[in-house]
């Protein structure tokens, strides 16, 4: 068991640390400054990237700073959370120089450090007041760069939130040893600054109605992400000692006392699998299991994840499905084992994996008092089903990429609910779009 | 095996061409006994005459892309040391180190008594040669020594025969870059009877300002002076100076190459235009004697591998091939290929022929060289802003991203419009990889014409 906030920032150090100046200025000088550069085209926010870093290398840090944020308000918490491996850094030409890409990241990340460390003024003030107010739902990443398109042009915006602190996952689910709460916060502050009016503890459809938000603002933006977690249907899935991925991991970032078990099951092969079982590992637990159905090739999980894990000790059960969650023999109401069984693959399904079968009488237990489901979030389908007009397919909101418009012409939608779960810089990528969208709307429909 | 024993200016003997260059480095005996130790083949001694005073700070460097002194400023003055005590280590030096070559720089006021009165103290002390430092652009110019006598021929001309009047060991004139053409003093210098020139002297120079304080650099007490530069930047100066005078008739004498001299390449240069021993100062200065080994052991294979067995097989081999640019030939005709195997898709060559040189090279691979639609770099990056991205996310995409890195997309590999290519080098020369873009010949089937030869024959109302 763990408390105060302190002893998780010990126990979750950094795992990108910031760079020295001097170290910065090394790799800064290290980029080659191509030409409608690939990294640039990577990033959905499009950040130019070698401009930013050519600043970094003539000591310029503000301007690096201003160029980031034109591009992503949330550069700061991207620099961090982002996979830079699959994206600017995975696309970066050095790759097939000498192979080794400019860490774009961290050199964001100290340019971003500036700015916040020398008093965080933003480039740009909003325009004088219109009339139009648009409701943006959530409070997360694609809000935040929604809100910050409008606001720059004029536009009152205001942030309905249910949770009672803005950021969405950068506050509540990204890995502490990625971005603290704290970090997330501030960033939020900075949107707040534009003159973005947060509403927490507020749930559209209950609190307030949609009818209410038609009436009194000219557009709605959805970005409420995705919902609770997809219950796994095992026998004992109520027991004590089994806690969902993404609570766990918002429990601790949000240094509440968290119960870790000595034996943790992590049930999942993606991102979010991950960040628990790595948690699970730093937060005490002797033994972490990730139990995931499929083989490694399979895993969702981005592979420098995967890598990582393995250095955090924890341990791969990989080919093996739960079918049953035990109680201990001690006590009847927790968790004692896992029970699995081993899965063989047989010919591709219809995502283009090979299909697990469990192997007949291969059953087996794994001895645990901790089970952490992370097999994905359901869609908020109930909510969405109130939206008027906006379609809704597979369970994520169907929106014009470039505008983030959806059939419904005062309706936008941007991150999660959109694309199905991606990173929060698709979610600012998007949420921007969706503000320059809502804009080009509102321009067009005299506001 | 190559030989680098040299013979240089009538008699200045030493195992091979690399010499520490009159300054810091060669300040004291300790340093130059230390030095010859590391492998140095000669040293020019600190500038003897009267010892002045320097002041703190005495040097500021220009940094490039984070390496350390591409070019070297300093105001420092002659030795500050007494006299007696540098005469009398250039002796313990000599006993040590007969073999090897040093060489005395002297400079006194411009009387004829206080230059022979030098010339023989140098020379007692076993001096084997005498350098004249005509060239020294700051503070001693101011007290009409250094350059303020190497920018007038008439006193470099008088000076060096009031030395050779006394002198025993050849005599080499250091000559000043700072002045309109070199040669004017070389020639004077031969006038005077020198046996040898040493080209160039540091390039007056301010390398910057503290944009805090708004002091130029280096500050000695809020105020600074003109400096003389040196190091890697003044390289490609002095190699033309060097080509100048080497290939004056006037002026033609042993050439002692100074000038941004780092390695045994830069030696290799500066001999194959003329020079037939080499100084070094600031690349001691910034890593210390021991750089010496490689000069020494690599200027040893590139000869043995171009079969040069001694100094004096290609000392000027490449000074036939500085002409005038008239004599350059008009047809002679290359163009830049890119090798897409090679190519990492930086685009900088793109960027480079489009904004410094002749649009001529395209992005249109992609879409099969469609010479109508050439993109403008705006355009280019246009089309990029728009482009969607999003991250491969593997449940939603389908396929397991691997990441990467992948090979260079058709689309990043740039095109050469051959037709329009002039040949200027410019891309080849911003490619950071090797070999990737390559200037290759092109027969234009037309014979050598130079610029003389076509407007001798427009003039005679030829045809061009």
């Amino acid at each position: 068991m763990i408390a105060a906030s302190d002893e998780i920032g010990r126990r979750f150090a950094e795992i990108h640390p910031a760079f020295d100046p001097q170290a910065a200025l090394v790799e800064a000088n290290r980029c080659l400054y191509c030409f409608d550069a690939p990294c640039t085209a990577a990033c959905p926010t499009h950040i130019d990237v070698p401009r930013f870093i050519k600043k970094i290398a003539t000591a310029n840090l503000r301007g690096s700073a201003v160029t980031i944020l034109e591009s992503n308000i949330l550069g700061s918490s991207c620099s961090r959370v982002c996979p830079v491996d699959v994206l600017c850094e995975g696309a970066c030409v050095l790759h097939r120089y000498n192979k080794q890409p400019i860490e774009i990241g961290r050199l964001q990340r100290h340019a971003m450090d500036y700015f916040y460390r020398s008093g965080r003024r933003l480039p740009f003030t909003p325009a004088p007041d219109r009339a139009a107010k648009v409701a943006c739902i959530g409070a997360g990443p694609a809000s935040l760069a929604c809100a910050v398109e409008l606001r720059k042009r004029g536009y009152g915006v205001t942030i309905f939130e249910s949770r009672p602190l803005a950021g969405g996952l950068n506050t509540y689910g990204v890995a502490e040893y990625k971005l603290r709460p704290a970090d997330s916060l501030r960033e939020v502050e900075l949107v707040k600054s534009l003159g973005v009016e947060f509403r927490f503890g507020v749930n559209v459809g209950g609190d307030v109605s949609l009818d209410d938000l038609e009436r009194d603002y000219a557009a709605i933006f959805i970005a409420i992400g995705l919902g609770p977690p997809t219950p796994m249907k095992l026998p004992g899935e109520e027991l004590e000692g089994v806690v969902d991925a993404l609570r766990f991991i918002a429990d601790y970032k949000t240094a509440q006392t968290i119960p870790v078990g000595r034996k943790v099951a992590v049930i999942g092969g993606g991102n979010t699998a991950i960040d628990a079982a790595n948690a699970a590992r730093r937060l005490g637990a002797g033994e972490v299991y990730m139990i995931y159905r499929r083989s490694e090739r399979e895993m969702p999980a981005f592979l420098f994840e995967y890598e990582h894990s393995k250095l955090e000790g924890v341990q791969f059960r990989l080919q093996t499905q739960p079918v049953a969650i035990r109680s201990a023999a001690s006590d009847a109401r927790r968790v004692g084992a896992l029970e699995c069984v081993r899965m063989e693959l047989g010919e591709p399904d219809r995502s283009g994996r090979r299909k697990p079968e469990p192997a007949p009488g291969s059953n087996f237990t794994i001895e645990c008092d901790m089970v952490i489901p992370a097999t994905g979030q359901s869609r908020f389908l109930d909510f969405l089903s109130k939206c008027r007009g906006v379609e809704v397919k597979d369970g994520c909101v169907v929106t014009d990429p470039a505008t983030g418009r959806t059939a419904n012409s005062r309706y936008y939608a941007a991150g999660d609910c959109v694309n199905g779960g991606r990173e929060v810089v698709d979610a600012v990528a998007e949420g921007k779009r969706a503000g320059l969208g809502i804009v080009s709307w509102l321009c067009g429909a005299g506001w | 095996m190559a030989d680098l024993t040299t013979n240089f200016a009538g008699g200045i003997r030493c195992p091979n061409p690399f010499w520490l260059a009159s300054g810091p480095p060669a300040n004291c005996g300790e340093q130059v006994l230390r030095a010859f130790d590391a492998g140095w083949g000669g040293a020019v001694w600190k500038t003897l005459g009267d010892p002045i005073v320097n002041v703190s700070s005495r040097y500021s460097s220009v940094d490039w892309n984070r390496q350390r002194m591409m070019g070297l400023n300093n105001i420092e003055l002659i030795t500050d040391r007494p006299l007696d005590v540098n005469l009398r280590e250039i002796s313990e030096v000599k006993k040590r180190f007969p073999k090897h070559a040093v060489i005395a720089s002297l400079m006194v006021e411009s009387k004829r008594e206080a230059w022979h009165q030098i010339v023989r103290q140098a020379e007692d002390a076993g001096s084997d040669g005498l350098e004249l430092n005509f060239g020294c652009p700051h503070g001693m110019s101011e007290r009409g020594m250094g350059s303020a006598v190497g920018q007038v021929p008439e006193y470099a001309e008088l000076i060096t025969s009031w030395v050779k009047e006394v002198a025993r060991t050849p005599v080499l004139v250091k000559l000043t870059p700072n002045i309109s053409d070199i040669r004017m003093v070389a020639r004077a210098a031969k006038r005077g009877g020198a046996d040898g020139l040493s080209a160039i002297n540091t390039i007056n120079s301010i390398t910057g300002i503290d944009l805090d304080t708004l002091t130029p650099r280096p500050d000695v007490g809020g105020k600074s002076s003109h400096g003389g530069y040196c190091g890697p930047a003044v390289k490609p100066i002095a190699l033309h100076m060097v080509q100048q005078i080497a290939g004056d008739e006037q002026s033609r004498l042993p050439i002692s190459g100074i000038g941004g001299i780092s390695g045994w390449q830069d030696a290799a240069e500066f001999i194959l235009l003329g020079a037939g021993t080499v100084q070094v100062c600031t690349a001691a200065m910034h890593y210390g004697f021991r750089i010496v080994e490689d000069m020494i052991d690599g200027l040893s294979n590139w000869m043995n591998a171009k079969g040069f067995r001694a100094i004096d097989d290609f000392c000027g081999v490449s000074l036939p091939r500085v002409v005038e640019w008239k004599n350059l030939d008009l047809n002679y005709k290359i163009i830049a290929r890119i090798h897409p195997e090679k190519c990492i898709g930086c685009e900088l060559c793109y960027t480079a022929c489009w904004d410094g040189a002749h649009q001529c090279i395209h992005l249109d691979r992609a879409t099969a060289g469609n010479v109508h639609g050439r993109r403008t770099p705006a355009q280019v990056e246009a089309e990029s802003a728009r482009r969607i991205a999003s991250t491969p996310i593997a449940k939603l995409d389908g396929a397991n991203g691997d990441g990467g890195p992948y090979a260079t997309p058709l689309a990043r590999i740039p095109r050469v419009d051959e037709d329009e290519c002039v040949g200027c080098n410019l891309c080849a020369l911003v490619c950071p990889v090797d070999g990737c873009i390559t200037m290759d010949r092109v027969d234009t089937g037309r014979p050598f014409e130079s610029w003389e030869q076509r407007s001798a024959a427009l003039a005679k109302g030829g045809q061009c």
